[in-house]
């Protein structure tokens, strides 16, 4: 499965964003982070095959949240729903 | 490829005869009607941008925008899902807009997945296993607004009736006995 790297200067946590090439949530979702100089990766599931887009599905659904996008998956455990700023605030310590 | 202000000027005058308003923030906005532009070049129907569609025009025809969820979310919220259509006091700023929750039915979604596994799995006919339904499977109904008689033939009646706005509890089923498919 592809990921996109975005480098920045906050690594402290590990940050995947599922997402949707032509979701404007998601585009603030990712720009957000940027902008707070986060580190993250991100995957535009539109784009991807359909296994991966399962295994995807799985992948959010195994961490108890809805599959819809964008989600942010902190540290590989925590699943956040939507452009929730608060929610990624606290999340990320940022 | 539909030029972006044929897209824009279909979704402006949608707006207006339900008494909508389009995102007001520029950037946001073209970012979504981008995204429908991209989606009706890729599926050849405008699909939600905000959400994943199969490709089977059957298993999306609630996700094509305006989708089915435009208006229960609006009158709700005061967006859709995507914060395209706008309620009036969002637009002028006196109510923030945020995200709002999902209100297609998961099993809408499972069910595309599901065809999608399927369609992959007949490559090699040997694994092939019939576990979900076939577009063409997608039941199709004959419903009637009993308020104002407004006719629909899909699998569920609409949220709200787009002639009289009464509530989908106003739709019943036509039955009929000739087969109306192909
Ligand atoms: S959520 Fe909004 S943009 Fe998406 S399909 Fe529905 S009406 Fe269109």
């Amino acid at each position: 499965m592809n990921k996109t790297k975005v480098p920045g200067k906050n690594n402290k946590h590990k940050v995947l964003i599922y997402a949707i090439s032509t979701c404007a949530w998601c585009k603030m979702t990712k720009k957000f982070l940027s902008d707070n100089s986060v580190e993250y990766e991100y995957i535009d599931v539109d784009l991807t095959s359909d296994e991966d887009h399962e295994k995807i599905r799985q992948d959010i659904e195994s961490k108890g949240a809805p599959p819809s996008y964008p989600t942010i998956i902190v540290d590989g455990k925590t699943a956040i729903t939507g452009f929730r700023k608060d929610l990624i605030k606290e999340a990320l310590e940022i | 490829m539909m030029a972006l202000d044929k897209v824009r000027q279909r979704a402006e005058s949608d707006a207006k005869t339900y008494g909508y308003y389009l995102n007001p923030d520029a950037d946001f906005l073209k970012d979504l009607l981008e995204g429908l532009q991209k989606n009706e070049e890729r599926y050849g129907y405008p699909s939600c941008p905000c959400r994943v569609a199969s490709g089977k025009l059957e298993l999306d025809r609630d996700i094509i925008c305006p989708c089915d969820y435009r208006d229960p979310d609006v009158a709700e919220f005061g967006t859709c899902y995507c914060a395209l259509y706008i309620r009036k006091d969002m637009y002028e700023g006196k109510t923030p807009i945020t995200p709002i929750p999902e209100r297609r039915p998961q099993e809408k979604q499972t069910r595309a997945y599901a065809v999608a596994a399927e369609a992959r799995a007949e490559k090699p006919p040997e694994t092939a296993k019939v576990i979900s339904p076939e577009p063409s499977q997608v039941k199709k109904k004959l419903w009637y607004c009993r308020q104002c008689g407004y006719v629909v033939y899909r699998e569920d009646p609409p949220y709200v009736c787009p002639i009289c706005k009464a509530k989908r509890e106003m739709f019943a089923e036509i039955a009929v006995s000739t087969s109306l498919s192909g």
